[in-house]
């Protein structure tokens, strides 16, 4: 027990004085996470626009698949990314294994079939709403997919926090394609993975501290955008 | 610019799940004037107007435009029964059939108060639509029709959420697109908006046309039996 508390004293320490070890690691994992929430989110918001203004025959059938992604283990997910990069694998010319760039890649995989889904979700119920009113005005299947996600952005921004929250907590794929070197492609996650090992509970728990204060930030993010729509406000 | 109309139906239906909703139709509009669709509820106005106008699939039929379809439907406005509200300002909403044409945030803006003040939303310009009132989103929805200058518009029953003062002013509305040359096709309910307003009228019972003709005979001395009893205002099935 006094570990524990001796360990939660520091971590808190370490918080306030901003540790240069934490800040490091803080500020990498966010900017994986953002990188690959931008470039999953470029992805699925047209995907989802287009799934649900488009009657397409393989429509079904690819909400099923992604439905089913959403459900991929990260760790397979971070397995599939590795071989496809390493030395010998089809993109290994890049040499972008244990970089952040593999890390962004494999969030990316992981991402997009959450936002997509989550999205898909509010943009159909608001196709139907609009469905008649943009039919009757002869928009072009752009202008409708374009119109859908500008009035839906704030469900969209919700996805996206879902998607963040994902993302910044996620371990298994990141461990794996990015091999959590010091310096280089240490994060949040995986640092707290390593540090337990080693029993330093106190850097474990001071970066647990920052993940906890960032699914909290999101967490109530989420629930201010849920109030500001139910109040109608624009 | 090449006429529109007539609009010329011949055997046109709209069928759901093999059922059929509305026809078989045969019906020619001709260019100007107020046609008025009447008949009891679920005789098919609704339907008849979105099969006319294109929003409803023609399953059987044809349909012709004395111009290219295509053409003749970026001329063309349509007033729902039950307005649809996009989650926008009531002035972005005015302004957006504008926007969707290309023309500048803030001409169109201009534009759309304009409108919204002929139809007296002109206090309310930034407030949500989806907050508004029945009878402010159908002038709402008359406005959004109106801004782009369609040169016929189909408006199925706007006036029946509005109280008197409210139908008066969307009545004199209907009234100036007529005389600029709009050509309204109209149902709806009220008799008595029928007579004030029809050029011709349509008469559906069960999904078919019963009787068509000019208005004055029509509602003078109507042919068929439903409709007699309809004008008398019996219970029509
Ligand atoms: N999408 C649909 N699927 C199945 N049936 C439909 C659909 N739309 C309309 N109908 C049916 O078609 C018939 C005609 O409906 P329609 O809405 O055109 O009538 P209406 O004359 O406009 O009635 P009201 O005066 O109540 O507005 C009704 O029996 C209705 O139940
Ligand atoms: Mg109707």
């Amino acid at each position: 027990m006094t570990d524990l508390w001796a360990g939660l004293a520091q971590a808190f320490w370490l918080v306030v004085t901003l540790d240069p070890d934490l800040m490091e690691i803080t500020l990498r994992s966010l900017r994986v996470t953002l990188t690959a929430l931008v470039i999953a989110s470029a992805i699925a918001f047209p995907l989802a626009a287009l799934l649900a203004v488009k009657r397409f025959r393989a429509r079904r059938f690819t909400i099923a698949v992604l439905n089913a992604l959403m459900g991929l283990p990260p760790v397979v997910v971070g397995l599939i990314v590795y071989i496809l990069l390493s030395r010998s694998g089809p993109f290994g010319v890049f040499g972008l294994l244990f970089t952040p760039s593999a890390m962004i890649i494999a969030q990316v995989i992981i991402l997009v079939p959450l936002i997509a889904s989550v999205a898909h979700q509010s943009l159909r119920d608001l196709w139907s709403e609009y469905h008649d009113l943009l039919i009757s005005m002869n928009v072009t299947r752009w202008q409708k997919m374009q119109t859908l996600l500008w009035d839906a952005r704030r469900a969209l921004l919700t996805a996206a926090l879902a998607g963040f929250g994902r993302g910044i907590g996620e371990v298994g794929a990141i461990m794996i394609v990015g091999g959590n070197i010091d310096h280089a492609t240490r994060v949040l996650t995986t640092a707290i993975a390593l540090e337990t090992g080693r029993g330093d509970f106190a850097l474990a728990l001071g970066l647990g501290f920052v993940l906890i204060a960032l699914a909290l930030a999101v967490n109530l993010g989420t629930h201010w955008l849920g109030r500001t729509e139910r109040e109608g406000r624009w | 610019m090449s006429d529109l109309f007539p609009l010329c139906a011949r055997g046109a239906e709209t069928r759901r799940r093999g059922r059929v909703l509305v026809g078989p139709v045969d019906l020619t509009l001709e260019a100007g004037g107020v046609t008025v669709v009447i008949g009891p509820n679920g005789s098919g106005k609704t339907t008849l107007l979105r099969l006319l106008h294109g929003t409803a699939r023609l399953s059987a039929g044809t349909l012709d435009w004395a111009c290219d379809t295509e053409e003749a439907r970026k001329h063309l406005g349509f007033v729902f029964q039950r307005p649809v509200m996009l989650r926008r300002s009531v002035v972005q909403n005015i302004a957006y059939p504008l926007r969707l044409r290309g023309v500048g945030r803030a001409k169109a803006r201009g534009q759309a108060a304009e409108w919204a003040a002929r139809v007296g939303l002109g206090q309310m310009l930034d407030r949500p639509a989806t907050g508004l009132s029945g009878g402010e989103m159908q002038k709402l929805a008359l406005a959004r029709a109106f801004i782009t200058a369609p040169r016929a518009v189909f408006l199925d029953e706007p006036t029946a959420a509005l109280d008197g003062a409210a139908t008066r002013e969307i009545e004199a509305l209907m009234q100036e697109a007529k005389e600029d040359g709009v050509r309204l096709i109209l149902a709806t309910h009220d008799m008595g908006q029928a007579r004030r307003l029809a050029d011709d009228v349509v008469f559906l019972h069960q999904g078919r046309v019963a009787e068509t003709g000019p208005a004055e005979a029509f509602l003078a001395g109507p042919e068929t039996a439903a409709a007699q009893a309809f004008l008398r205002g019996d219970i029509v099935e």
